[in-house]
């Protein structure tokens, strides 16, 4: 596998501070739902930096999506959000990683937990569950600042109108205007909550910041969910 | 060389020669770990050395403690791309743990509670390349980071320095890892960014 040179087909301005980037990369045989792929920029001078970032697109879409959350202090994430644009070029290399991964020909239940930019991924298995008919329960609970932070807003919704996933949103900070749901940061209680009556061979994907990955994986092991059906991704130090 | 992306000028204009081709520096610590952080306390911790013959030398925590203890200072480096400067461990030398271990094996699998392996070539553990860890910056090490006591083998991706490790079996033929089945490159030489299995 090589460094592939992706054309930018599609840009959407997914927050205020995150855009998803649509990729059509030359040679691209599909991924595993949950994959990442890596992205690489280079100056003039020929330096280069290279980030990560999880596909939200379906395993088996032609044409990749990224989603980049603006880092204020970041070296790849300001060019990807700020200065990208349709018809531009950029090197990447992919799929990448086998064990945050879902498989259409998985036959449990799937619950899913994310924060922030942590849904992407996790969007991906969703997608792709769907694409594949497979019928088995999913769900899952989206930790998220306020509404306009919400990636994947108008689909999430449309998944959850046709009753084709089970989607929980909680804010942490401010809720739409009648919002009945849960406010403020998830705890302990609300994800044995939410897990409570999930079938016991379920497969659980966990991705988000380190300190909210933690927290939502050790509640699930404390209500007795074996860790090794726990799949986590985190970003940032801790 | 790659193309040349329009508008990105990068933030560094040195070479660093502490870092590896593809790296960034970063001064957080950054967890990369595949499942939950088990809670392992160090009543129930302790390292077990099993050679090709099954012969198996073990050590309580207790008794790990009373080993020499070495200060290692050290640059680390993900898979993921981070590279951490300047840290500071404190552990005992995998030479003094195969001080008296009698084995002609040239390859090892490193174990973790909960389950996770990575397999090291045995050359690559001793003559001072490698530690089981249990203090960082001259604190215990956290669980995130794979207290009670992790393996710290510097000189690869730090994914090959197992958290939450238990013990080492040794083997006369290279096994895979769980990482290493993974997707990830069965040696992760930083220097020749052997990230992934295909990087050969």
């Amino acid at each position: 596998m090589n460094w592939a040179v992706a054309d930018v087909v599609g840009i959407r301005e997914e927050t205020p501070t995150a855009r998803t980037l649509m990729l059509r990369v030359p040679d691209w045989k599909g991924a595993l739902a949950g994959q990442h792929i890596d992205i690489r920029l280079t100056a003039p001078d020929g330096y280069q930096a290279a980030r990560s970032y999880s596909l939200s697109s379906a395993a088996g879409d032609p044409v990749v999506a990224v989603s980049v959350e603006l880092m204020p202090d970041g070296e790849v994430s300001p060019y990807l959000v700020r200065g990208v644009s349709v018809g531009d070029q950029l090197e990447v290399i992919g799929p990448l990683g086998g064990w945050f991964v879902w498989r259409p020909e998985q036959t449990e239940p799937i619950r899913m937990i994310g924060g922030g930019s942590g849904v992407a991924p996790l969007v991906s298995i969703l997608r792709t569950h769907i694409a594949s008919g497979n019928t088995a329960p999913v769900k899952l609970l989206y930790s998220v600042r306020s509404p306009e932070f919400v990636y994947f807003r108008d689909e999430l919704a449309e998944l959850t109108d046709a009753a084709k996933a089970e989607v929980t949103l909680q804010y942490t900070r401010h809720a739409p205007q009648g919002w009945t749901g849960a406010l403020g940061r998830i705890d302990a209680a609300r994800i044995t909550a939410w897990a409570a009556g999930d079938a016991p061979d379920a497969s659980t994907y966990i991705c988000g910041p380190t300190r909210f990955v933690e927290l939502a994986s050790d509640a699930l092991v404390a209500t007795g969910v074996d860790p090794m059906t726990i799949r986590t991704e985190r970003f940032g130090g801790a | 060389m790659g193309i040349i992306t329009p508008g990105f000028f990068g933030k560094k204009r040195e070479e660093d020669p502490k870092l590896p081709p593809g790296q960034y520096e970063t001064k957080d610590f950054p967890v990369l770990s595949a499942g939950p952080t088990p809670n392992i306390h160090q009543g129930e911790w302790s390292f077990t050395i099993t050679n090709e013959s099954g012969e198996k030398t073990s050590w309580t925590w207790d008794e790990f403690m009373k080993l020499p203890i070495e200060t290692v200072d050290t640059d680390i480096h993900c898979v993921t791309r981070w590279s951490k400067f300047d840290t500071t461990w404190r552990g005992v030398s995998l030479d003094t743990l195969f001080e008296d271990v009698e084995t002609s094996a040239g390859y090892t699998m490193a174990h973790s509670f909960g389950g996770y392996t990575t397999n090291v070539p045995l050359e690559d553990l001793l003559d001072g390349k490698a530690w089981v860890a249990f203090e960082f910056g001259g604190e215990p090490l956290d669980p995130e980071h794979g207290g009670p006591a992790r393996l710290l083998v510097p000189h690869l991706y730090f994914w090959k320095s197992a958290k939450w490790v238990n013990g080492i079996t040794l083997h006369d033929t290279e096994e895979l890892g769980f990482w290493e089945v993974n997707g990830y490159h069965a040696y992760g030489d930083p220097w020749k960014e052997e990230r992934y299995y295909y990087d050969s």
